[in-house]
């Protein structure tokens, strides 16, 4: 066993007990705090893909900010009678294991029966390049700067949205 | 990047709108007078933008290295966006000052709504197709939700973002398996080996969600429950840019696998699920109108009718159905622009008036009105030689031709359902006495706009020639 | 990209810092339950709110303004995600395409930092 399969092990496993512990807690603060953990996880994961970017983003993004919206929105509704409104709703339960189930039969489809797809640019070498923040900024920036673009003009539409529908003086 | 001034050329509608935006945005914050300034620069950006795209509409590129497709197809669709929201701007000029604040942003966000479209109708590249529909979509959860006094307009806001953001999840779900398979976000590439792909479920399965996701987004049957209450909880101009442009730019995207069905030989998987979806949501959204007494109500399901009969088109995927379509689209957009216009007019001093009893003798307080409503009416329900007789025809016609007679026949049995509610306003207008007094307010811009709307719902129909060439000439 | 593949080791003082803070958040929390002296009687567990008996529940809803502030948060800290990779990249850009490089980011960052000029103008940054 080298160090990589031991750390993948211990990061899967930490994923797969945190993302139970999300969907099991009474409160949901903790559910939020073991999500928490869920995502550093998944940063791991990315970190052993060799894609060095994208598990720093993982952190900023969901672990940082993301979470931080979660747990104010936790606190703006009022989560008390939660319990009691879960507990008289048994289709919902069905209908999530049903999805779940779906999920699963798929992610097993694809890992055992399916074809890996054939790599558009060839070697395992450009594969591995692909994670790294230098490749990542030349496609952003050659390839995909249109949509880089737009992507400057939704995240403004996001502004201009929180600012309109969230203020509540305006000025 | 683009490589000469020619090609900035052609992106020029893109260009225009996209420094409107940044400008408005300024004048919004420094003008004091924002509220006169904007709705004429917006209008000034979407005529240019919509009478440029027309005028070059020949000049077929694809810009940026496969991600942004100008002239031909898109040219069409984004006269379409534009010259739609044009009217719709004329309309709001007055309308918009029924609510208090807010008003530079409204117009700020229409365009961005509309560059959003442009780009989804003009992508080359599932990004592309993806980051448009956001830009689209999250500008009309602002915007439905715009005026925030009036509850029914924040449940209609959070509605429609929920579920709209459940349909982007089904959609990104779909692309993640599509790009699984076919390692490419090209979208020429994925229509050239589309029959290769086909072979792998996955790629079936993620194309399946990709068009349920849109199937939300169209407004079609088991898709449709956030429709009646976001067009009615929304202010009206944004209900009538959002069930026409809107739609139009969902259809856009959907054409896409219309085409890729096209060029291999009629492989098409999807024709079934089309036929069911249209099936159900012509009968659904033709009886369930029936019962509505809220005309903004009544549209809603109308439009839910409507986009059955353009999922005719795509179950048949033909090339008949492909200009049929979009022929469809542009009729559809203007007729509905045109009735929302006059509702806006109507409901203008009082937000009850969307109401059918208040257009009780209509026809004896302002004639001009209830005769464009009426027309619009007509339109809507298909009867010749307007707009949307034509729209409906070319359509059934691909039906049968791809041998759905049975898809043809539900679609002429449910126009003649929806007859009658759309005549029953007819009747109101004409008929009836008024029960209460409306103040009536007409300004000339909305006039003017539904001037124009009728105009143009009229000369499609008169001669529906001069714009099937025009789209004949870029689908082949 | 000289080196294509990071092996793993290089991460090891990023993984002994991260040991060590765990370790030692660990250590403060159980040291100060080990080593002091724990006398707990019903007063003392009863929770503290100036010097008063507690009212109501703790789960208070809190105002949306703060929601704001995160949401505001989030759009900004994306943009710090898309410049980050181009300040990596820009050398090799720039020696590319020269200074057409720039625009692109010059105006992103020109229709963010609008975003954000309307924010402060609107008020969005006031705690009203």
């Amino acid at each position: 066993m080298n160090l990589e399969l031991i750390l993948f092990l211990i990061l899967t496993l930490v994923a797969a007990f945190s993302s139970v512990m999300v969907i099991t807690r009474k409160n949901p603060i903790l559910s939020a705090v073991y999500l928490i953990l869920n995502f550093f996880a998944l940063a791991g994961i990315y970190l052993l893909l060799n894609a060095q970017f994208l598990s720093v983003v993982q952190v900023i993004v969901y672990a940082g900010a993301i979470m931080i919206l979660f747990l104010f929105v936790i606190m703006l509704i009022n989560t008390e009678n939660e319990a009691s409104i879960l507990a008289d709703k048994k289709p919902i339960k069905v209908f999530a294991i049903f999805i779940a189930v779906l999920v699963f039969a798929q992610i097993a489809y694809l890992i055992f029966y399916s074809n890996p797809a054939e790599l558009s640019n060839g070697t395992i070498e450009n594969l591995i390049k692909a994670g790294q923040i230098e490749s990542i900024g030349r496609e952003l920036y050659t390839t995909y700067i249109l949509p880089f673009l737009i992507a400057g003009y939704l995240l403004l539409v996001a502004t201009i949205g929180a600012i309109i529908l969230a203020k509540k003086k305006f000025e | 990047m683009p490589q000469n001034s020619q090609e900035i050329l052609l992106m020029l509608p893109h260009v225009v709108i996209g420094v409107g935006i940044v400008i408005s945005l300024l004048i919004e914050m420094y003008s004091k007078k924002s509220e006169t300034i904007l709705p004429w620069i917006s209008l000034f950006v979407f005529v240019f933008a919509g009478v440029h795209s027309i005028i070059n509409i020949s000049a077929n590129q694809i810009l940026f290295g496969g991600m942004l497709e100008v002239g031909g197809k898109p040219a069409i669709f984004n006269f379409i966006f534009n010259i739609g929201a044009a009217l719709l701007i004329l309309n709001s000029i007055d309308y918009i000052k029924k609510y208090e604040s807010n008003h530079g942003e409204y117009y700020i966000l229409i365009q961005s709504a509309i560059l959003g479209m442009m780009v989804m109708a003009g992508s080359k590249d599932i990004f592309m197709i993806f980051i448009g529909l956001e830009l689209m979509s999250i500008a009309f959860y602002v915007l439905a939700g715009i005026n925030k006094k009036k509850s029914s307009s924040n449940e209609a806001a959070l509605k429609y973002f929920l579920l709209g953001a459940f349909a982007t999840g089904f959609i990104v779900y779909g692309i993640a398996l599509i790009y699984g398979v076919s390692s490419t976000t090209s979208v020429d590439s994925i229509i050239q080996n589309f029959s290769t792909f086909t072979q792998n479920i996955l790629f079936i399965v993620g194309l399946l969600l990709f068009i349920i996701g849109f199937s939300f987004k169209i407004a079609a049957f088991p898709f449709h429950m956030w429709v009646p209450d976001v067009y009615q909880g929304s202010a009206t101009t944004v209900t009538g840019l959002m069930s026409t442009t809107g739609k139009t730019a969902a259809f856009s995207v959907l054409l896409i696998i219309l085409s890729a069905s096209l060029i291999n030989y009629n492989i098409d998987i999807f024709a079934p699920y089309f036929a069911v979806i249209a099936t159900l949501s012509m009968l659904y959204g033709s009886i369930v109108a029936i019962a509505q007494k809220n005309l903004k109500r009544m549209l809603a399901y109308s439009s839910i009718s409507h986009a059955g009969y353009m999922a005719i088109g795509l179950a048949a995927a033909n090339s008949e159905a492909f200009s049929g379509i979009i022929f469809y689209l542009a009729a559809y957009t203007f007729m509905n622009i045109g009735a929302f216009g006059i509702i806006s007019i109507i409901e203008k001093q009082n937000d009850a008036n969307t109401d059918l009893t208040a257009y009780a003798g209509l026809a004896s307080k302002s004639p001009i009105l209830a005769a464009f409503m009426s027309l619009f009416m007509f339109a809507l329900a298909g009867i010749p030689p307007l707009a949307g007789f034509f729209g409906k025809y070319y359509v059934f016609i691909s039906a049968i031709e791809a041998d759905l007679t049975w898809l043809a026949v539900v679609g002429v049995f449910s126009s003649v359902i929806s007859v009658y509610f759309y005549l029953r306003l007819v009747v109101y207008m004409y008929f009836k006495e008024s029960e209460k007094d409306i103040d009536l307010h007409i300004d000339k811009y909305s006039l003017l706009s539904v001037v124009v709307s009728g105009i143009l719902v009229i000369y499609f129909g008169i001669s529906p020639d001069s714009l099937l060439n025009l789209i004949l000439s870029v689908v082949n | 990209m000289e080196q294509s593949i990071q092996p793993l080791e290089n991460y090891i003082p990023i993984f002994l810092v991260l040991g060590f803070a765990a370790v030692f958040a660990l250590a403060v929390i159980f040291s100060s339950k080990l080593f002091g002296p724990s006398r707990p009687n019903k007063v003392k567990l009863s929770p503290y709110e100036s010097g008063k008996d507690p009212i109501g529940s703790i789960k208070e809803r809190v105002s949306i303004k703060y929601y704001l502030v995160a949401m505001l948060f989030i759009i900004f800290d994306i943009e710090v995600i898309f410049v980050y990779p181009w300040g990596v990249q820009f050398k090799q850009l720039f020696g590319e395409f020269g200074i057409i490089a720039f625009l692109p980011m010059l105006w992103f960052l020109i229709v963010l930092e609008l975003g954000f000029l309307y924010i402060y103008k609107k008020g969005g940054l006031k705690w009203d």
